[in-house]
């Protein structure tokens, strides 16, 4: 009763999509209550009341029309994946979820997370271990289920109706969490289809692409082939060759 | 005149700069390259350049040798090379703009020469003074040398198989054959979930044939809008489709699977080459990109164990199209 | 004992050579830099030469089957080919075979951008009128020769990238209508991939032998006939004439400058081959016809074709149910196609529409030919708009922008810019020429009253005017 209460109060008092919506007193440690509490001011316009979900768009407080799955039984694994990515919370119901920005607080993620995970059972926050997978097996695995999207060296890339982001920077924790959720437009891929040992090699191979430790012919430009290495043709080979012409080839003055 | 040009150089090798400067029997002849002005600073810059160049060289060798092989400094060494180059570049700049003579001259562009071509013709023609039918001999050459030419071409044939474009035809499936993963091991049913997509092969085949090539998924049966015909080709919502692109050949490495689909794209197997789009739920239709025929289905069917095998051949030939590509495929494989 | 003289004589009395080395040596040559371009595009061709030489004492062109077990460690335990793995070998185990392979890579995509330059030049200044038809044609075989020789170089290394190259390349000559499917069975030997011991080696053959010599050919025949009918040159004052070529001689003037400019391109090869990483195929991984990576794409040069077959339509023209062309034409036969054809028949068709077939040994400033101009710019951005949506995917991943839209704005502008580029460039042309007559007369004036002061001068003070 009183936890729908303050979902009311908070929705009523709802900023514009762009603000996250706080208590003015929160907690030191996280907890259930400040979760719930969030949920309602920021989750709930789309994701429901109690993540129950609402199947069509419906105006929420302020200018946000809401939509969005229920949450009941995505135990931890989702809200930490996503909160912890920035890919939630969204501006508008049709924006692509992107990683660029995190609006919570890790007191306010762990808080959030609780909450969601005590909405019903579900997978818990998994604990990969990508020191016991092998780099090989994991080039393997990755080429085979993820490069197709992801592109060879995890620099993105495009699915009809979709960017897929870069993967460089990800903890294991998070690559873990897409993996087995399949966020957005991304694949679910159950144990069954990619086990944990297997999962532990595909984190290390993902992790190693943020070093860069194989670019030994030089400046990397990019990792994503002829694109940049046409562009350094034409704009620093071509320059420096018509520079060696001029040099070589200008107007002699009389001897 | 011999002893005198001995004398003459003799002297001009001994003396060298003095002479010329003096006035030597060279100056006395009109020279062809104009004498130009000695310019000893450019000399300097050069033997400057060209001394740097052979520490550059030399840089490249010490670090050529003195780095264990796998760890050899791409960087390191491209640098010391490319700068001794460029400094021999240089140098030569140098020589080209300072210390040779840099003459502006004139001379005639070349001209036609009516005359020769007058001739040439008329020695052709002239020649033939003996032929009475010119044109019969021609054509009697002309295909006797097209017939040989058509003759040395023929061995090229051997390079591959040519009229029989059976090999593109033919699939490895039939009933029965069994599906595999890509360490070969058969595939039951229950392990193909839903929301994800897997790469399956044909039992026996070598894994490098296109057409036994798949990619299978499994969709919810009641949405499914197979075309006609194929109402029992996908049990349980299982579907296998060709993997290989029906554009232009690469692999469906996409698979587009939405969480929440009611707001999102409808999920579909996207090609990475020209994101040709495929529809699973209708047989694989396009619905973006530029291939032109949907990808070929497999039937399936679920044996007594549980394992998934094919229920038949494709539904159509597989792979970018050609003349008949339309027409069904056949069984076998390109051993 | 002239340390010249002597070896000279030596040749000539045994190969009567002495005459025509003494017309080559002073054989002129027109001091512009722009006619430098196409010597940029020989080094390059020298560099590619000896570095190929390097890395062909290295690689297998196998594709047996092996196991990788070497220095770089996400490839160990992997299978591959022989081939794959050589090259991996030189990149991680020969000392600067890493250095030789990306020089290599660079100065093939360095050689192609300066024939296309070289290409630009001589189109724009009308170099390739009468009497250097034939030189025309002949640099058209050269670039798209490279074209093919650098696809099958960058295509033996059997890396995910350019197998999914060669994947694309078998199905674009699938689509070509009728003959395709028997052309590639010939070719390949089977059914992609090439299965028989037989591809490979001939793909290596033709790249390290029979192309090479082709070039080499080419080159030779290119050079031997700009030295029969000379270089063009600029009108750079009055004496520059159709009949008098006014230029720098071989020997000594233009020696040194080639011979520096021939130290400069292998410099910037060599200095990129040793700080810019190009082609890493170790990250990209051996080539299965199962596997796919995004954002996979042909080397520069061939990035025009990949954008014309995204940007075709979904369709294949069929009769009844005979497939006569397949969608990958359109964009990879037909339309490099049309660009061949373009090039190739160019001179003639300018002669034609101008009425004019007279020999031109001057070189137009391009403003000089505002139709030609204009067409050339128009021409070329239309190839340059395809070229580009290529990119398109890539561009999504960078800024956001939609590829949805970028393809329908492209679809649109292939064909709106390139007329609206067409009567502006001709438009400017024109402009210009006009500004020039405009100089001309004002110079001419100057020159008339300057004349007139001088002529004042010496008739003394106290003339009457």
């Amino acid at each position: 009763m009183l936890f729908g209460g303050l979902s009311i109060v908070a929705i009523a008092q709802a900023q514009p999509s762009s603000g996250i919506v706080r208590p003015t007193t929160e907690p030191a440690t996280p907890s259930v209550q400040l979760g719930s509490q969030l949920f309602a001011a920021n989750c709930s316009s789309c994701h429901g009341i109690d993540g129950k979900g609402i199947s069509a768009p419906r105006a929420g407080a302020g200018d946000i029309m809401g939509m969005g799955p229920p949450l009941r039984g995505v135990g931890a694994l989702a809200p930490d994946f996503y909160l912890r990515t920035g890919f939630m919370p969204l501006s508008s119901i049709h924006d692509e979820p992107g990683n660029d920005r995190v609006l919570f607080s890790d007191k306010e993620i762990k808080s959030l997370v609780a909450f969601v995970a005590s909405l019903g059972p579900g997978p818990g926050i998994p604990q990969p271990d990508p020191k016991a997978g092998s780099l090989s097996e994991g080039m393997q695995l990755f080429t085979l289920h993820c490069a197709g999207c992801h592109q060879e060296d995890g620099e993105g890339g495009f699915v009809t109706g979709a960017r897929v982001p870069p993967l460089q920077g990800l903890t294991a924790t998070e690559i873990a969490e897409a993996v087995r959720i399949g966020p957005y437009l991304m694949p679910k891929f159950p144990a069954s289809q990619i086990s944990n040992a297997q999962l532990n090699s595909i984190i290390k191979f993902v992790q190693s692409l943020k070093n860069h430790d194989d670019n030994r012919g030089g400046w990397r430009i990019g990792n994503i082939g002829p694109i940049p290495e046409g562009l350094v043709t034409w704009w620093i080979a071509v320059p420096l060759l018509i520079i060696a012409c001029l040099a070589v080839g200008r107007r002699f003055r009389r001897q | 005149m011999k002893i005198w040009k001995w004398i003459v150089t003799l002297l001009t090798l001994l003396f060298g700069r003095l002479m010329r400067r003096g006035g030597s029997v060279e100056d006395a002849e009109e020279r062809i390259v104009p004498a130009g002005t000695p310019e000893r600073r450019a000399e300097n810059l050069v033997l400057v350049l060209l001394m740097l160049a052979v520490l550059a060289g030399i840089a490249f060798i010490v670090v050529y040798a003195i780095y264990p092989h796998a760890d050899q400094p791409n960087e390191l060494l491209g640098l010391c090379l490319g700068l001794c180059l460029a400094l021999i570049g240089g140098a030569l700049t140098v020589v080209a703009k300072r210390l040779v003579v840099t003459e502006e001259l004139e001379d005639d562009y070349p001209d036609v020469h009516p005359q020769a071509q007058r001739e040439i013709a008329e020695i052709v023609h002239e020649s033939g003074s003996r032929i009475t039918r010119k044109k019969l001999l021609i054509g009697a050459g002309a295909a006797a040398g097209g017939t040989l030419g058509l003759a040395a071409l023929t061995p090229a044939l051997s390079l591959g198989p040519l009229w029989d474009t059976a090999p593109l035809d033919m699939t490895p499936w039939r009933p029965g054959v069994a599906l595999v993963d890509e360490n070969g091991n058969k595939m039951p049913a229950s392990d193909v979930v839903g929301g994800t997509f897997y790469s399956a092969f044909a039992e026996g085949v070598d894994p490098e044939d296109i057409a036994s090539e798949l990619v299978v998924i499994r969709l919810d049966p009641d949405k499914l809008k197979l075309p006609n015909g194929r109402a029992d080709w996908a049990p349980d919502g299982i579907l296998a489709y060709s993997k290989i692109c029906t554009h232009a050949g690469c692999a469906i490495g996409l698979y587009r699977n939405p969480l929440f689909p009611d707001l999102e794209p409808k999920p579909a197997l996207v090609c990475p080459c020209h994101y040709s789009t495929f529809d699973p739920y209708t047989g694989a239709s396009v619905i973006y990109g530029p291939a032109g025929r949907p990808l070929p289905q497999l039937p399936l069917m679920i044996d007594g164990a549980g394992y998934l095998r094919a229920n038949g051949n494709f539904s159509a030939r597989v792979g970018p199209a050609w003349w008949n590509v339309r027409e069904k495929p056949t069984y076998g494989t390109n051993e | 004992m002239d340390p010249v003289e002597d070896p000279v004589r030596f040749i000539d009395e045994r190969t009567a050579a002495a005459p025509l080395l003494r017309k080559t040596m002073r054989y002129l040559f027109p001091d512009h830099w722009s006619f430098l371009l196409g010597e940029v595009a020989l080094y390059s061709f020298i560099v590619l030469i000896a570095t190929g030489i390097y890395l062909a004492l290295f690689f297998d062109d196998s594709t047996a089957k092996t196991v990788y077990h070497g220095p770089y460690v996400p490839l160990d335990g992997q299978t591959m080919s022989a081939a794959y793995k050589s090259v991996v070998d030189i990149s991680f185990s020969v000392p600067a075979g890493l250095l030789i392979r990306q020089t290599h890579h660079w100065a093939a995509d360095v050689f192609v951008a300066a024939m296309v330059i070289h290409l630009m030049r001589v189109f724009f200044t009308g170099a390739f009128r009468k009497p250097r038809e034939l030189t025309w044609i002949i640099g058209l075989l050269l670039l798209f020769t490279a074209l093919l020789e650098g696809y099958l170089g960058y295509s033996l290394v059997d890396d995910l990238l350019s197998g999914m190259g060669l994947q694309i390349g078998n199905g674009v000559g699938l689509s070509i209508p009728i003959i395709g499917g028997p052309l590639m069975l010939l070719l390949f030997g089977s059914r992609f991939p090439p299965g028989g011991p037989h591809f490979w080696g001939r793909m290596y053959i033709a790249h390290v032998l029979l192309f090479p010599l082709l070039l080499a050919t080419l080159i030779g025949v290119h050079l031997m006939l700009i030295m029969a009918r000379h270089h063009t040159q600029f009108r750079e004052s009055r004496r520059h004439t159709q009949r008098r070529i006014i230029g720098v001689p071989l020997f000594p003037g233009q020696t040194p400058r080639s011979l520096a400019l021939m130290f400069y391109v292998a410099a910037i090869l060599f200095l990129l081959g040793g700080l810019v990483q190009i082609n890493p195929i170790w990250q990209w991984g051996p080539f299965e016809p199962w596997l796919a990576t995004n954002g996979a794409q042909p080397d520069w040069y061939l990035g025009w074709l990949i954008g014309a077959l995204r940007l075709m339509p979904s369709f294949d023209v069929t009769v009844g149910h005979f497939t006569l062309i397949p969608n990958p034409f359109w964009g990879g036969v037909l339309f490099p196609g049309v660009v061949l054809m373009v090039l190739a028949t160019f001179p003639w068709v300018e002669a034609r529409l101008t009425g004019d077939r007279r020999v031109h040994n001057l070189a137009d400033r391009p403003r000089d030919a505002p139709t030609r101009t204009a067409f050339g710019v128009a021409f070329l951005s239309w190839i340059f708009l395809i070229f580009a949506f290529g990119a398109a995917d890539r561009i999504l991943v960078l800024w956001g922008l939609s590829y949805n839209l970028q393809l329908y704005i492209f679809r649109i502008a292939i064909w709106v810019v390139p007329p609206i580029l067409f009567f502006g460039v001709r438009r400017m042309c024109r402009e210009l020429q006009a500004g020039d007559r405009v100089e001309e007369i004002r110079e001419h004036a100057e020159d008339q009253a300057e004349e007139h002061q001088r002529s004042l001068a010496r008739a003394g003070p106290g003339t009457a005017r």
